[in-house]
């Protein structure tokens, strides 16, 4: 057990770090809005192979482990870059497997985005995040696994945390699997998904707090500064907290998957190791945090933090957007009630 | 991160486990809670004739790091008596940390063998939060200390051997830099002990000192520096020795009388979907609380002190708790009030205790409040707001 970052892995933070500090300060989340994404920062990111970092050597990419995908998608949410690190990592690791990655989605030329809800047969994927830039999808419809490229809408309908979402249609698309091989394929990229975002909800949890803490010192009211105050100082300590235990829980997921480590779901004895499993209380609690973590620090703003002017609200935003995309958190609950307490009307 | 489970800790915790198995028997959990003392000598010796105990007291260098997660967090999770050698062992961890070698060879020597408990006074009848307040006077004679005072919530103090006190020692400088800690038996003449009962079945108690004399061998750190030695005591006993895992037996015992229990329709409760989600949310609380504890364990077992993990991990593992003990109440209706022993109680009567003893556990070793307090201003370096 080693519940620290390696050497390497505090290597890849760092540098990471340094690349969205200084190529995505708030001014560059701000043009990108509303669609979202922003070409040039993406060829940047591009230019340091963080498009393949996931894949493979063997298909020429990183070898990367999901461990190492996480710390990046953190410094992602850190900076809450308009960049689809996340999903284009997912997707292309996934079509790997199919041996279905092409050169210009090694090289982030072109993008690739899983579709996290599936459709049903004859349907098209709803709002897909990264849907408005990516070329291609991959996503179940139905029973099928299936991947599909055409032009990029390159719009996005408006919408609360300026995410490029899309509606896509899967016509026309190339079928990698079916039934069963088809559904364990998604259920993995859906559970890497879940934990790269659960990572970049981290990330949105921790800039969160470093904004809130600059506020609460800077602002003054009765003639003192409001972060010595007690009511401000109780409601802000939740942040850090929640922020240990959403670190560890992503964490935990990414190493299952890593270490591949034994499918154990009992709850009885608080001993979960499988990969799927963790990968959806990482989701649904780092969720948590990173709303209840926005929202507090808003607060802690006053007025200022409503509006426009002070960059706590464009986390605010994505905090609930990069979370919700995946669908009603009530049903992800009762999905996993599914394996840890056995399906509905079945006997213990 | 590695989450792995060394071979060497896998065997440690089936070493606790056949323990439990053979003797945390259903006398021993009656005994519990019709006594309110909550230890157990027979598990106590059994994990030291098993060489559990050594390899579970922080700074001694046994074993893996995460051994002093598993020893309390095996026993917690079938609500085994954990409180009595949790606070033994913690106080070991402190006289490995900065006791005198003679304390090392009497006391810590003692609580390894599983027969010897030992009682925390901080406390006192005026100072709880505010607890480097403490006005139980300790004056020194010649070689010898005489002190007298009172201290509140000393529990196990009514069967422990040594108590951790305490005292005030120069009343002319800061609060925090005139105290002393003294680490003394409880059979000296002087010590008498009330007895203060709960709502939550655990009997705590009052004690009180008059004229104890004290030899100077039984001062625990510098004197005056009581308060370096609290802050390693209040490090290891947030977080790392226990009082973590209380959601797990109670989703435990919540879910097997939910897989029985039906509504006139024949409807099981396990299949009411806002039971449901409530059950995996506790689920995923108990997983949080869990990786924290580990957290907070590797860093003490690693050499450090984890002071703020362990107020952070109380804070939440406490909140934790009373939520899931509201929502199993709400949902366990009119039989979520049935205590142990009658007919029908949900969960076997774990629901109504829950509803009782969790609210001490925002309130006992450090408020939930001045966890925060310590948080915000050693943590996030907000100003001192006190």
């Amino acid at each position: 057990m080693r519940l620290e970052l390696t050497d390497d892995e505090r290597t890849i933070d760092e540098v990471f770090g340094g690349f969205f500090r200084n190529e995505c300060p708030p001014s560059v989340v701000r043009t990108a809005e509303p669609l979202g994404f922003d070409p040039g920062l993406w060829a940047r990111l591009a230019a340091t192979g963080a498009p393949a970092m996931g894949l493979p050597e063997a298909s020429g990419g990183g070898g990367a482990s999901l461990t190492d995908l996480a710390i990046v998608a953190e410094q992602v949410g850190r900076a809450i870059a308009p960049v689809p690190f996340v999903e284009h990592a997912v997707a292309t690791r996934l079509l790997d497997r199919f041996g279905a990655v092409t050169d210009a989605l090694r090289d982030g030329d072109a993008i690739a985005t899983l579709a996290v809800r599936p459709a049903a047969a004859g349907a098209t994927w709803s709002l897909v995040p990264a849907g408005a830039v990516a070329g291609t999808v991959v996503g179940l419809v139905g029973d099928d696994l299936v991947v599909v490229t055409s032009p990029a809408p390159g719009a996005a309908p408006r919408n609360h945390a300026a995410m490029p979402l899309a509606d896509r249609s899967p016509a026309g698309g190339t079928v990698l699997a079916s039934g069963a091989d088809a559904l364990a394929a998604f259920a993995v990229a859906r559970a890497e998904w879940q934990t790269l975002t659960a990572a970049a909800l981290v990330g949105i949890t921790r800039s969160a707090l470093t904004l809130a803490l600059t506020y609460v010192q800077e602002r003054h009211q009765f003639d003192r500064p409001i972060g010595s105050f007690q009511a401000i100082q109780q409601q802000l300590a939740d942040i850090p907290i929640a922020l240990e235990g959403a670190t560890l829980v992503a964490a935990k997921a990414a190493w299952a998957s890593d270490a591949g480590a034994p499918s154990v779901v009992d709850v009885a004895d608080c001993d979960i190791t499988d990969f799927v499993t963790l990968a959806a209380m990482a989701f649904l609690y780092t969720s948590d945090v990173a709303a209840m973590a926005t929202d507090r620090a808003l607060h802690a703003h006053g007025g200022y933090g409503f509006s426009e002017e002070y960059d706590i609200q464009l986390y605010y935003r994505r905090a609930r957007g990069w979370a919700l995309v995946a669908g009603d958190p009530s049903l992800e609950c009762r999905s996993l009630a599914d394996t840890m307490f056995g399906p509905v009307g079945s006997e213990a | 991160m590695d989450f792995t489970l060394s071979p060497e800790a896998l065997e440690f915790r089936e070493s606790v486990r056949a323990v439990l198995r053979e003797h945390f028997t259903p006398e021993v959990s009656e005994r519990q809670h019709s006594s309110g003392t909550f230890n157990s000598p027979e598990i106590n010796r059994a994990l030291a004739a098993a060489g559990v105990l050594e390899r579970a007291v922080p700074g001694l260098g046994k074993g893996d790091p995460i051994e002093l997660w598993m020893l309390f967090n095996e026993m917690e999770k079938v609500s085994a008596p954990v409180d009595g050698i949790s606070m033994a062992l913690m106080i070991g961890g402190v006289v490995a940390h900065v006791g005198s070698q003679e304390q090392q060879d009497t006391v810590l020597a003692e609580i390894l063998t599983g027969e010897v408990l030992v009682s925390l006074g901080y406390s006192e009848p005026e100072t709880g939060s505010d607890v480097a307040a403490a006005s139980t006077r300790a004056v020194r004679d010649g070689d010898e200390w005489v002190i007298n005072g009172a201290k509140m919530w000393t529990t196990m103090g009514h069967v422990a051997n040594w108590i951790l006190l305490l005292t005030r020692t120069n009343p002319d400088v800061p609060k925090h830099k005139g105290l002393t800690m003294f680490l003394i038996p409880m059979d000296l003449p002087g010590i008498t002990v009330e007895p203060v009962h709960t709502m939550g079945t655990e009997r705590t108690n009052a004690t009180f000192y008059d004229d104890v004399r004290v030899p100077d061998r039984y001062r625990i750190g510098e004197v005056d520096g009581g308060w370096k030695v609290m802050a390693v005591a209040l490090a290891f006993e947030r977080g790392v020795m226990g009082g973590t895992s209380m959601g797990v037996p109670l989703l435990h015992h919540f879910h097997r009388w939910a897989a029985e229990v039906r509504d006139d329709a024949g409807r099981r409760l396990l299949d009411d979907p806002l039971v449901r989600e409530q059950m995996v949310r506790v689920a995923i609380d108990n997983e949080i609380a869990s990786l924290m504890t580990q957290r907070c364990a590797y860093i003490a077992a690693t050499g450090g002190l984890p002071g703020l993990e362990g107020s952070m991990v109380k804070v939440f593992s406490t909140d934790a708790y009373q939520k899931a003990s509201k929502w199993f109440s709400r949902s366990a209706g009119p039989a979520g009030l049935l205590q142990f022993g009658e007919s029908g109680a949900a969960g076997d009567g774990w629901v109504e205790y829950d509803a009782r003893h969790s609210p001490v556990t925002t309130i006992y070793g450090g408020t939930g409040e001045i966890n925060r307090n310590n948080i915000a201003e050693r943590h996030l370096g907000l100003p001192k707001a006190r």
